[in-house]
């Protein structure tokens, strides 16, 4: 027998053939990859045993080792896994250690998360194990430490999981250099990518192998396809879809007979107020009592954990989750998936819908519910999207500075580092392959004393170079600092929900239970008597209570404080080209539900249906305003940044723009001046106002100004250290003393305008918050393929934004009228 | 008739406060809050300001936050701005002007001379504060603990109890507004009798007027903070006014 044929050890054999099973082409294929020391990346559906394979070649590796001989040098870890999620890595385990038993492997098996206790992660240093599962922070933290090389020195396999999610944010930027360190301490190491479909497989192969010169070098890539078809289907409810909003309350009914008629049904929706929502109103209509729960990241670990185990149990009918649940986790018999809202991309549709029967052979069933008339358009153009097997990941974009800096104090944490080394190691890594060597010694010079041109921090200086020519720490409280602050995650401070009493004299009683968690920017916004929603209860807001919000139990039905529930990712470029495409071509719209149909029809008769490569624009008088509504399609960023933009190029030619509000789709704005006569009378060509030279001037000063980029500049000042993660829990009356990062922002850029971490900044807002590309690509796109028509009232197409504008903020308004609006009038006016 | 109805009607509303050309009547001395920042008392062509923080940024740079070294500049040109354009024969500094005891010693040498000049082309009074209990030794100017001039009492921090007349700062008064969407600036706070000022200092951040620390010190029936935004100042009632 020759060992292609059997390329498993006998006791693995047996293992497989004791459960009915034989080894699949792809695991055999891995395997072969792990014998040669082949980096490989492996693209599976959810279903195809994907862990397993990624494990296998380790397995066999660890099992035919000889033992471990007391008195010789302990072994450090072979093998390690990287999960994006704590509760991913937990389970992992529980799935490894049934194979390892029943097999009776030698292996040791243990996980190193934020929740593992400090006398075990000693332990782990003394004895580590054999194989070690844990984040990317956690992994900054390990190669942080002084005993990194001994730790690591054995290590043979990274494997991570979910490649495809961790690989385009900034924790991706943290791993990457931390496996471009794994690769100097353990320089035979291999690495495994485990992998959901993405559009750019290469992108992947690339990012696993290090980099050097200008041909890319790739893995080995292992790609699954098929599986069966999924069944998907949009939610037939009448003739009751809405104009707009996105709550879909009217597909309730049907969604509970759904319910009643599966085993288990996991619904996804965009936002965990939406979650909120959805469920209170199902339990609401729930006359059968089917057992409902509800999962999200707000609630408190334990009650998540409840609700997990009772799904694996069986022991629910449905879950209404947020992406909490959306990577890999495997969570008992899921026979169904509904989608609430448009998915707003086909990437993540497919992984969603990859929840239910987690079985490669048995066909997944989904249901999507679109909340209102554009989202049916988007859940029908994601459903061919699907049926395509299209994608749409975003690329992987280039690695970030700011991230850049935490690393090379982690390095110095470490022990003294050459900067000539350190930047050989750093742009051997995919996403920093590109920086340049400036760039490169402004990030170390920042981490040192801040990177100004004034050089008055030198006797401060955090790291300093010595007459070695090595970079050193000046003092140990600097690592302490670090190890305190690692981690990208600080978009917004998270305050514990108590149940307590209500406000009476001096503040809240105090004394309940947890509920859960809400971002600080959220409660900054609430005053007392002010009503929301969180585990599925109304709650009072009665105030903040040191890292506490205190809250009491609501009479009222509907919470008082609105939250945005359109969902945080934007529409794909993918489905926005196939919802242009559909609505301009009538012969698409057979599939559609009626009154969608009967929708697009009027439009075409009263105003125009927009050509798949046009824009239109409509203008009409409504009340004693009027407006203009553009179609895009670009996405909410795209148009939130359009808007801005806009509005102040329509100011310089005097319509008096007074507001605007963006969706997915549309972008409307409101002016005093009847906008659509200077368009007709060409005094404002429409040409000339949608010309992409205002992604010149106009944008950097309106950036400038932009809350937006301050509101980055926090979040990379704070990744980078220059300024330390906001220490809720500090005392109040502290607050006078922090310094607020909108004042450094706004010190730094009139003094130093071209300093590294501005440039991150502008980096990082140019692709994130306004994504200045799409809207580019747009703008060019449309050149000379803009359509205005004036009309005398609102179009039917128009009508979603319209009535979105009652519904949600000005996104434009000034925080001035906020002022404005309560400050005193009489005074005000005898002051002027 | 009627216009004249209509501004004794907006007379007795806002009675107590205003007095000619908008000035702003603090227990009887009519003083001007400037958008800037400053409280400017034109009777007796004086400017007030309070809680510069000079060196601010290296004293958190010392403790390893490497916070942009240009505050110092930032403040001073502010201040400058505002001296040029009001053109005072006095400025009284209410404390707290340096950030500690050393910060004078971290001033880089043209900023120093820059403030030193500032301080020589008026009368210049540095107020003792908590942070600088040292009267400054390179930069000029008069030291003082606390100063008079009737009907006002300057000083660094608030007396508890009802002071009349009292102009301090210390506190770093801000304010937030807004339910839907907070608006949260540096504020004057005053009840008319006495007025605390918002901190100057570029770095300088904001404790909230409903905060315990102002616990009867004003009368809150008449209390109005002058909230400070793009140049303007915006007053708004005790009412409106929400905590933290």
């Amino acid at each position: 027998m020759d060992t292609v044929e059997r390329p498993l050890p006998q006791k693995f054999l047996d293992w497989f053939a004791g459960r009915g099973w034989s080894l699949r082409p792809h695991q055999a294929t891995l395997l072969e990859h792990g014998r040669a020391g082949h980096s490989a990346l492996l693209i599976a559906p959810t279903g195809a045993g994907k862990t397993l394979a990624g494990f296998l070649p380790s397995l066999v590796e660890l099992s035919q080792r000889p033992r471990w001989k007391p008195g010789t040098r302990r072994r450090g870890v072979h093998t390690l896994y990287i999960s994006p999620l704590k509760a991913l890595a937990v389970d992992i385990e529980r799935n490894l250690e049934r194979p390892i038993a029943e097999m009776g492997l030698n292996i040791t098996i243990e996980t190193r998360t934020g929740d593992t206790s400090a006398s075990r992660r000693q332990r782990q240093k003394l004895i580590p194990p054999d194989i070690l599962l844990t984040t990317p922070e956690q992994l900054a933290l390990l190669i942080a430490g002084n005993d990194a090389s001994v730790f690591f020195e054995d290590l043979r396999t990274v494997i991570f999981d979910e490649l495809h999610a961790l690989v385009t944010s900034k924790r991706g930027d943290l791993l990457a250099l931390g496996l471009c360190r794994l690769r100097t301490l353990a320089p035979g190491l291999r690495t495994v990518g485990l992998s959901a479909t993405v559009a750019e497989p290469d992108e992947l192969r690339a990012w696993l192998m290090p980099q050097q010169g200008t041909d890319l070098v790739l893995s080995e890539v292992v790609t699954v396809t098929g599986g069966a078809k999924p069944e998907i289907r949009i939610l037939e409810a009448g003739d009751a879809i809405p104009w707009a909003g996105h709550s879909a309350r009217y597909a309730y009914a049907d969604l509970l007979d759904v319910i009643a008629a599966h085993r288990m049904t996991l619904i996804f929706v965009n936002t965990r107020s939406q979650a909120e929502l959805v469920f209170s109103e199902l339990w609401q209509m729930n006359d059968d009592n089917l057992p409902l729960a509800l999962h999200h990241g707000s609630l408190d670990v334990g009650q998540r954990r409840k609700v997990e185990a009772a799904m694996a149990d069986g022991r629910l009918r449905a879950v209404v989750a947020t992406s909490t649940l959306d990577l890999g986790i495997d969570w008992g018999d899921v026979d169904l998936v509904v989608h609430i809202g448009a998915p707003k991309g086909a990437s993540r549709l497919a992984q969603r819908i990859g929840r239910a029967n987690h079985r490669m052979d048995e066909p997944s069933r989904a249901i999507l519910v679109p909340a209102n008339r554009f989202e049916v358009l988007e859940c029908k153009a994601a459903l061919d999207a699907n049926y395509l097997g299209a994608q749409d990941t975003p690329p992987i974009r280039a690695g970030t500075l700011d991230v850049l800096a935490q690393h090379i104090l982690g390095r110095a944490v470490a022990g003294p580092f050459r900067a000539d080394d350190l930047y050989a190691e750093v742009t051997s890594a995919y996403g920093y392959r590109h920086l340049d060597r400036d760039s490169f010694d402004k990030v170390v010079d920042l981490v040192a004393t801040g990177g100004y041109a004034l050089r008055t921090y030198e006797r401060y200086a955090k790291i300093k170079l010595t007459a070695d020519g090595t970079w050193r720490l000046t003092h140990p409280r600097f690592a302490q600092g670090y190890r305190l602050n690692v981690g990208t995650i600080i978009e917004s401070p998270m305050l514990k929900v108590r149940l307590g009493g209500r406000a009476r004299g001096s503040g809240p009683v105090m004394g309940g239970r947890v509920l859960g968690e809400v971002e600080e920017y959220f409660c900054e916004q609430m005053a007392v008597g002010d009503t929301f929603m969180l585990a599925g209860e109304v709650l009072r807001f009665e105030g903040i209570r040191e890292t506490e919000v205190i809250v009491s139990r609501a009479k009222a039905q509907d919470p008082r404080i609105p939250v945005y529930a359109g969902g945080k990712f934007p529409l794909s470029t993918f489905l926005a080209a196939g919802v242009r495409r559909m609505i301009s071509n009538p012969e698409e719209w057979r599939s559609l539900p009626g009154p969608v149909r009967e929708w697009l029809e009027l439009q075409r008769q009263f105003s125009r249906l927009p050509r798949e490569n046009e824009l239109l624009a409509e203008t009409f008088p409504e009340g004693d305003r009027h407006y203009l509504v553009l179609y895009p399609f670009e996405g909410r960023l795209a148009h939130q940044t359009l808007g801005m933009l806009l509005t102040r190029r329509l100011e310089r030619f005097g319509v008096g723009p007074l507001g605007f509000v963006a969706t997915d789709y549309a972008l409307g704005i409101w002016c005093l001046h009847d906008v659509g006569a200077a368009f007709a009378t060409g005094r404002l060509p429409l040409s000339k106002l949608l010309d992409p030279d205002m992604l010149g001037d106009d944008l950097e000063a309106w950036m400038a100004e932009s809350y937006l980029l301050k509101r980055t500049f926090k979040a990379c000042a704070m990744i980078s250290g220059l300024v330390e993660k906001n220490a809720i829990g500090a005392e109040k009356t502290g607050r006078q003393l922090t310094v607020s990062t909108d004042l450094i922002y706004d010190v730094l850029r009139e003094h130093e305008p071209d300093h590294i971490l501005l440039r991150a900044t502008w980096a990082d807002a140019s692709s994130g918050l306004l994504d200045l590309h799409r809207l580019s690509d747009m703008l060019s796109r449309i050149t000379g393929h803009i359509v205005h028509k004036r009309l005398d009232r609102i179009s039917p197409l128009a009508v979603p934004i319209m009535l979105e504008l009652g519904r949600e903020r000005i996104s434009g308004a000034a925080e001035e009228d906020i002022l404005a609006a309560v400050m005193d009038t009489g005074l005000a006016a005898a002051m002027r | 008739m009627t216009g004249l109805a209509a501004v004794a009607s907006e007379r007795e509303e806002t009675s107590g406060v205003l007095t000619r050309d908008g000035l702003v009547n603090l227990n009887g001395a009519a003083v001007r809050f400037d958008a800037a920042g400053v409280l400017h008392w034109p009777d007796e062509d004086l400017l007030v300001v309070a809680d510069l923080h000079f060196e601010k940024g290296s004293a958190r740079a010392a403790r390893g936050a490497f916070v942009p070294p240009y505050d110092t500049r930032a403040t001073i040109a502010a201040l400058e701005g505002v001296v040029k354009r009001l053109a005072p024969r006095r400025v009284i500094a209410l404390g707290d002007s340096f950030h500690d005891e050393r910060a004078e010693s971290r001033l880089a040498p043209i900023d120093l001379d820059r403030l030193a000049a500032l301080v020589a082309s008026v009368e210049w009074i540095w107020l003792e504060g908590n942070h600088d209990p040292l009267p400054p030794s390179t930069v000029g100017g008069t030291c003082l603990k606390e100063l008079a001039i009737d009907p006002l009492c300057f000083r660094h921090e608030p007396r508890a109890g009802r002071q009349r007349g009292e102009v301090a700062g210390h506190l770093h008064p801000a304010a937030k507004v807004g339910r839907v969407r907070s608006v949260r600036r540096r504020a004057f706070v005053t009840d008319g009798a006495r007025c605390i000022l918002p901190a100057f200092g570029a770095y300088t951040g904001g404790l909230n007027v409903r905060d315990k620390a102002y616990a009867g010190l004003f009368e809150k029936s008449r209390l109005i903070a002058w909230m400070m935004s793009d140049g303007r100042l915006f007053p708004v009632r005790a009412g409106d006014l929400l905590s933290d």
